[in-house]
């Protein structure tokens, strides 16, 4: 299934593809043992401080199941919310520019920069602009961007990719933060040690100068009420306060999806989203403002990037309901051990598994429908109800449609699912196969588990065993048995094979 | 075609399968205690909710508000404390070093300051939150901000129940600072440290209607 006439996000700008296959990718991660340390830890804390954060919360069904029910009617009457915000924004002294596209994004916000005549930015941290590439298409124009938010900046001046949505350095620890501030921040104290606490000091100080000289500031928004034109941007360490308040000129860019329709809507997201994410009853600061404040020039980029091409799949559109609180990135078996680098994307984990394939087409991401045990996990803990196992298995069947479309001749699945098909619809020829399997006994015998399957079919057993087949298959015993239920023979044997 | 019409055009047949929404439902605990309804256990919740984010919380009458302001600030060791406009004349009476906010205090001036006192719009008592409007006696959003102590008042009255509350007191057309607590990080091993590039001290006064 395509949508055509829906352009995806294009190719070449931005991070949303996947450079090198994911298990590829996941193997290489695994290997590193330091990561799933950082990892493990990080990902478990969070897993137990939200679980009490929600649970503290009589009504959080309740409030869920308004948090979906909100965004999907902001889904079904986007084009009517976006012009409502166009118009309260501007009339409210600020300017909305809309972007097809990372480039045409680009291309507007690097525009407004050169029209203030500053060369440098500061940036509060943003999915959307990691997205579209910013910071990469500002140093081509010769515009210097600065990471505000610790963990941006521990990931910028690493020269390192974020690999978790709330929490980017998540895959570093104290001893390397404090090596790559050592090595690359000019102004750190000499002694610095890895103490959390004097490592964000020589954050701090190193970022007190740009915040107070700053001219220009670019920002994401978590939120943006139609019926006000009020944005809103929910952050912790004042970074956001001090890029959204000190600087003459604030950009703003946020994906379509952002739109709250009412104001009153706030009541349940602000609920929703600081429990979810940072696991606070509430993150410490979140500012709000509806248009230009005066004394500032405000602009709005409205961003597509091939976020119409998920709003027109019945099956994948809900993947825009997503506030981007990570919680599903928490609970994940696979993100908690191969981490975020692995997915490629911006946007790792469960929800960046259905919704990068859409925003690029599902050609550009092909394995990360399939980067998921569906156990599930995600969609309880998503605050806006998102049904990611449901769409994993869409999307997959999306990526397998896709493949046949531009495969001549049959894949060698197709051939395979083909034969079997042939196999099955005959009981001889089924009888005869599932005995065939017994050969399989003499690969098992090692470690009572098939470690390594031979020839076309290693790469089943490349990441898993494969049960040792039973001495007997169900039918023989069924015979054998006479079909009466009860028998207690052999189950040692079966079950090895369960 | 512009890059709107486009957009739009692409939005409207993307999502022209879907029927009629069902109305949002609306089952969660409504706003139900306002601005002026606070009693004892709504106070006591607010204290307990912002002191657990480290903020100070004290409790003082009315007539004590100025000597609570000056005790506050002498244990912090501060005394060149930021004063804005329509901020109480009596309760700035017993500041050590009080800086006048008028005209305008600029950015390079505010950060001289040791702290700054203000009101605030809302409280709200179970997210330990404060909001301020930038109305009077709260100073521009960049005055409460850029030094590194924050001193707030709220008026026992102005303290609501939860979320919704709040959002229903409050006017979207004003520029809107929720505060919970002192700024904080959690991005090196998700371990908590208080104090990043907000004010790294809180206090808050409850003065009582």
């Amino acid at each position: 299934m395509t949508f055509l006439g829906m352009p995806t996000a294009p190719r070449g700008v931005g991070q949303l593809r996947q450079e090198v296959p994911f298990p590829v990718a996941a193997a290489r991660a695994l290997e590193d043992a330091q990561l799933r340390r950082n990892l493990g830890h990080a990902t478990s804390t969070i897993r137990a401080k939200r679980a009490a954060a929600v649970a503290e919360v009589p009504d959080w069904a309740e409030l869920r199941e308004a948090g979906a029910a909100i965004k999907d009617d902001v889904l079904a009457h986007l084009d009517r919310y976006l012009l409502q915000l166009e118009e309260q924004v501007t009339a409210r002294g600020g300017t909305v520019h809309w972007a097809g596209d990372a480039n045409e994004a680009n291309r507007i916000i690097t525009g407004l920069i050169r029209a203030t005549g500053s060369t440098s930015v500061v940036k509060v941290k943003s999915m959307a602009t990691q997205e579209i590439g910013l910071n990469e298409a500002l140093a081509a124009a010769g515009i210097e961007a600065t990471e505000t938010d610790l963990a941006e900046l521990i990931v910028q001046l690493g020269h390192d990719r974020p690999s978790h949505i709330l929490v980017p350095a998540i895959h570093r620890n104290r001893n390397q933060i404090r090596d790559i501030f050592a090595r690359e921040m000019p102004d750190a104290p000499a002694q610095l040690s890895d103490e959390p606490t004097e490592l964000t000091a020589a954050a701090r100080a190193h970022l007190r100068r740009k915040f107070l000289a700053a001219q220009v500031a670019i920002s994401g928004a978590n939120f943006a009420i139609a019926e006000t034109g009020t944005l809103a941007v929910v952050e912790s360490e004042g970074n956001g306060r001090m890029c959204l308040t000190l600087p003459r000129t604030l950009i703003s860019v946020m994906g379509v999806e952002k739109i709250l329709p009412a104001w009153r809507d706030l009541e349940v997201f602000l609920q929703l989203l600081p429990r979810s994410s940072t696991a606070e009853r509430m993150n410490p600061y979140t500012s709000m403002w509806s248009g230009a404040v005066p004394g500032q020039d405000f602009h709005l980029v409205l961003l597509d990037n091939g976020r119409t091409a998920t709003l027109a799949d019945p099956r994948g559109r809900a993947a825009l309901r997503c506030i981007r609180c990570s919680a599903c990135l928490n609970v994940c078996p696979v993100y908690e051990r191969t981490g975020g680098h692995a997915y490629g994307s911006v946007y790792p984990g469960p929800i960046g598994a259905v919704l990068s394939p859409q925003l690029t087409g599902v050609a550009d991401n092909p394995d990360l429908p399939f980067a998921s045990t569906l156990c599930g996990a995600c969609f309880d803990a998503c605050p806006v109800a998102i049904d990611i196992p449901a769409m994993l298995v869409h999307l997959r069947s999306r990526v397998v449609d896709d493949k046949l479309a531009h495969h001549r001749g049959p894949t060698p699945e197709a051939a395979a699912m083909r034969g079997l098909a042939w196999t099955m619809s005959d009981s001889r020829r089924w009888a005869w196969a599932l005995r065939a399997g017994h050969a399989g006994r003499l690969l098992g015998r090692r470690y009572g588990r098939i470690r390594h399957l031979p020839g076309p079919l290693a790469a089943w057993t490349s990441s898993r065993d494969l049960p040792r087949p039973p001495r007997q298959t169900f039918r023989d015993w069924w015979r054998a048995s006479g079909g009466a239920p009860g028998e207690q023979e052999d189950t040692a044997e079966r079950g090895d094979g369960a | 075609m512009s890059a709107k019409e486009e957009m739009l055009a692409r939005i409207r047949a993307a999502t022209a399968d879907i029927g009629e929404q069902p109305e949002v439902p609306r089952r969660y605990r409504p706003a139900a205690r306002g601005p002026g309804s606070a009693d004892e256990a709504l106070v006591g919740l607010f204290e307990e909710r912002a002191s657990d984010y480290r903020a100070t919380v004290r409790r003082c009458a009315a007539d004590q508000v100025a000597q609570v302001l000056a005790d506050a600030v002498a244990s912090r060791g501060a005394e060149r404390i930021g004063v804005p406009v329509g901020f109480p004349a009596p309760w700035s009476a017993l500041l050590p070093g009080p800086v006048f906010d008028d005209p305008p205090l600029d950015v390079a001036a505010l950060d001289r300051l040791d702290g700054v006192v203000t009101t605030c719009a809302v409280a709200i008592a179970e997210t330990g939150t404060i909001v301020l409007d930038s109305g009077p006696g709260q100073g521009s959003r960049a005055f409460s901000l850029v030094p590194d102590y924050h001193l707030a008042v709220v008026r026992a009255g102005q303290i609501v129940g939860a979320v919704p509350d709040a959002v229903a007191a409050l006017d979207p057309a004003r520029p809107l600072t929720w505060i919970s607590g002192p700024s904080a990080t959690s991005d090196i091993e998700l371990s908590r440290v208080e104090g990043v590039h907000g004010p790294r001290t809180l206090d808050i006064v409850i003065v009582a209607d």
